[in-house]
């Protein structure tokens, strides 16, 4: 049999398998791989692994061989045969495929340059199936380091010293947080990980899950020991198939080790954790409601106090962490609050992960240091925008959050700088726009979703939402009043008074944001009937330029109305009284025939 | 009534009790479990739990309608999820609802169509914004979509269902 010098050892081909990584073709490249390798009788181990956060380069296949280290990007099911055959097989990588290499190698070079990776350190790196890939990064010594030393107050000690803050949004320090519960009295205490990673544009907790779901694990482990609790909670979206899986793996790993369960390593503290699927609720974010709804009810918040760390799952002390607070936990451990601290503002310390999606050239998860300006992550790592045009604004925060505009862009990454931008830091969602994005509209579109996600608790909450909802609607038809805009903000301030929790009282920062710096594009839409970024359906005019049109018939066969009538090869016309304004005949024409106004 | 299936087979559901036990605090689990098991909640199924744990049809219900993932009405052969999360509102999720229902001829307020064979359902988030618009096709997601990929995306999948139909009959 041909076995040529191909059969060496440590030749190993990682696949980054995450969700994004499935979604853009990683399966199938994997497949490939293994057939192709068959094929051309070469051995190498084929790995799985978690996403390294350049979801825009997507299928992303790395090739380890001794010293040697190639990345391919972007790798699609027809090259996997050519690369097994000359860089796995003949030895000569295709460099202008790669990564480190290949045309796009500065690009590459920029999104990752200027990240300092904490809770992403293994994301992308280790198999997150194999729990020895991560005693190989340390894994577990933070814990073990723990209960040998046997003290508590050490523990929550350098979690204070770290400085660092929830990074689900609330940004209360963890290890006060610790400190509280740790001090309640009560004869069983819980720790949550909250994983109900609700706001819509934000996946970071995902991508922990999916890529190192033993850091999150090891952080609930040492938040049990400090606290004095016993058994735990992971609350995890159902949205989130895949993390749900590898905890599930993970666990079993964990407890065959003894890193979970009883008497742990040897010492005489005992730790269980169960996964608690969500049954979708955004409210659910919020931990008296995610305290309601592991109990089996309805998860409606309720007043605090008595805060959790005092009363919460059945009654009970419990400490509620968020996905990447925890993943945080080890780190620290490992190498002191104080090099935690190091890094940051004065009350923003350490690092924090942003998902950069929307109008942006190189989108993805990217871990800053606190301090960063949003223009650096914008401009420097995401690249701009992917059209070429100027960014307009940045959303932060989702709909708890706000829209920047681009001339707040040198604002610092740090909870009180960006609150005071009438955003929020949240959970890290970022959601470029462009001329493109209407303003207007995004508002709309967040008022859309607090308004059905509000539990109906509270008054304001329950209807001013929808009556905001409704006075957006009428602003987008072109149906708006001047007056419309002094009411948007008169309720905007009554809900956010007289709300219980934080849904309501952030449910209309969008709104709010966007009347303040882009209060214009609102104008236009009541005054002079126009959407400037000409998205609001409503607003706009559908024509055909008879100077560009060549008669294709593409538009009037796509138009869902037959409002588009003319001959093969002749102008068409389009009648638009009968118009729907769908865009279906932009969307096709490829003379760029279709005006819109 | 809608939604009730008359002589329903209810194993699944003992066995989901003894898993999951008849407290409180199963509730979501139970109902999880059934959804799983018979694609919606059955109202019949509700009845039966109640009589099974304990647990009030009230509260069973209030839980059921409360959380968007439970639901109530049966789905079709196959579940199209299409993300309307802001990364996908931003990069033109909306015309590829649109699109999707087009295709597939549904009525204004149906979430499933008249054959049964597809059930649309807008989500939050998907949690993949860097490849938005996304869609998820049962278990496939499918990123970077517009109007004309999606128009071709789901045609492809309507087209080989009919298919089936067809050949089945």
């Amino acid at each position: 049999m041909e076995q040529s010098q191909t059969a060496n050892d440590g030749l190993r081909v990682v696949i980054g398998l995450g969700s994004c990584g499935i979604a853009a073709g990683a399966q199938d490249v994997k497949d490939a791989f293994v057939n192709a390798l068959a094929a051309h009788k070469v051995e190498a181990s084929l790995e799985d692994t978690g996403c390294n956060g350049a979801c825009h380069r997507e299928p992303i296949v790395e090739v380890y061989q001794g010293s040697d280290h190639w990345t391919y990007g972007g790798v699609t099911v027809k090259q996997v045969d050519e690369i097994v055959e000359k860089h796995l097989k003949g030895g000569a990588p295709i460099e202008e495929w790669t990564l480190q290499k290949g045309p796009l190698a500065p690009e590459v070079e920029a999104f990752f340059s200027k990240q300092k990776r904490i809770a992403l350190a293994n994301c992308g790196v280790i198999d997150p199936e194999k729990i020895e890939d991560y005693l190989a990064q340390d894994g577990y010594v933070a814990l073990k380091t723990a209960l040998a030393d046997n003290d508590r107050d050490k523990v929550i000690a350098e979690m204070l010293d770290s400085g660092l803050r929830g990074r689900g949004g609330g940004g209360f320090p963890t290890g006060l947080k610790w400190k509280f519960t740790k001090g309640a009295t009560g004869d069983q205490k819980y720790i949550i990980c909250n994983a109900d990673e609700g706001d819509p544009g934000a996946f970071m907790d995902r991508s922990i899950l999916e890529g190192d779901p033993h850091a999150v694990l090891e952080g609930m482990a040492i938040a049990g020991f400090a606290t004095g609790a016993t058994a735990a909670y992971i609350y995890c979206r159902a949205e989130y198939p895949l993390a749900i899986a590898r905890l599930r793996i993970a666990i079993v790993q964990a407890e065959e080790r003894n890193l979970l369960g009883e008497k742990i390593n040897g010492s005489e503290f005992t730790f269980k954790i169960k996964i608690k699927e969500g049954a979708g609720a955004f409210v659910c974010g919020e931990e008296t409601a995610l305290i309601f709804s592991i109990e089996g009810h309805r998860g409606m918040p309720r007043k605090r106090p008595p805060f959790p760390a005092n009363s919460g799952l059945f009654g009970k002390p419990t400490n509620i962490n968020n996905v990447e607070t925890l993943a945080n936990v080890p780190w620290i451990l490992r190498n002191g609050g104080a090099a935690f601290a190091a890094m940051g503002t004065e009350k923003s310390k350490g690092s924090k992960v942003f998902a950069l999606a929307g109008k942006i050239k190189r989108g993805g998860l990217v871990e800053v240091p606190m301090g960063i300006t949003i223009r650096e992550i914008l401009e420097e790592i995401g690249g701009g925008s992917d059209t070429g045009a100027p960014l307009k604004a940045v959303q932060m925060g989702g709909p708890s959050g706000g829209c920047i505009p681009a001339k707040l862009f040198d604002t610092r990454v740090d909870y009180d700088e960006v609150t005071r931008t009438g955003a929020i830091m949240g959970s890290g969602g970022m959601v470029v726009m462009d001329e493109t994005s209407c303003m207007v509209d995004i508002a709309k579109f967040f008022l859309d979703f607090t308004q059905k996600e509000s539990c109906g608790k509270c008054t304001f909450c329950r209807v001013g939402t929808l009556r905001m909802l409704e006075i957006l609607e009428r602003i987008s038809e072109g149906k708006g009043k001047m007056s419309d805009l002094d009411l948007l903000e008169e309720l905007a301030h009554k809900i956010k008074e007289t709300s219980l929790c934080g849904l309501g009282q952030t449910a209309p920062n969008p709104v709010l944001t966007t009347l303040k710096y882009f209060r214009h594009e609102y104008e236009a839409h009541v005054e002079s009937q126009r959407c400037p970024a000409k998205v609001c359906k409503p607003l706009l005019t559908y024509s055909i330029d008879a100077d560009k049109c060549t008669g294709c018939t593409l538009c009037s066969r796509v138009c869902p109305v037959h409002c588009i009538t003319g001959t093969k090869k002749e102008v068409h016309v389009l009648d638009q009284a009968a118009c729907t304004k769908c865009g279906s005949c932009s969307e096709v024409c490829k003379d760029d025939a279709i005006h819109i106004e | 009534m809608n939604g009730d299936t008359p002589a329903t087979d209810f194993t699944p559901v003992d066995a989901l009790v003894d898993q999951f036990g008849s407290g409180m605090e199963a509730t979501i689990p139970l109902l999880q479990g059934i959804q799983d098991e018979f694609g919606f909640l059955p109202l019949d199924a509700i009845r039966y739990l109640t009589t099974k744990t304990g647990i009030p049809a009230s509260h069973l219900f209030g839980v059921a309608t409360f959380y968007n993932r439970f639901r109530l009405t049966p789905v079709g052969k196959n579940m199209i999820r299409v993300c309307l999360g802001t990364a996908c509102h931003v990069q033109g999720g909306g015309r590829v609802h649109t699109v999707t229902r087009e295709i597939l001829e549904m009525e204004d307020e149906a979430d499933t169509t008249a054959d049964r064979l597809f059930t649309v359902e807008p989500v939050a988030c998907l949690g993949c914004c860097s490849l938005a618009p996304v869609v998820m096709v049962n278990q496939t997601t499918h990123g970077r979509l517009d109007a004309p990929a999606t128009r071709k995306l789901i045609r492809k999948y309507n087209k080989a269902e009919k298919k089936a139909t067809a050949e089945q009959s």
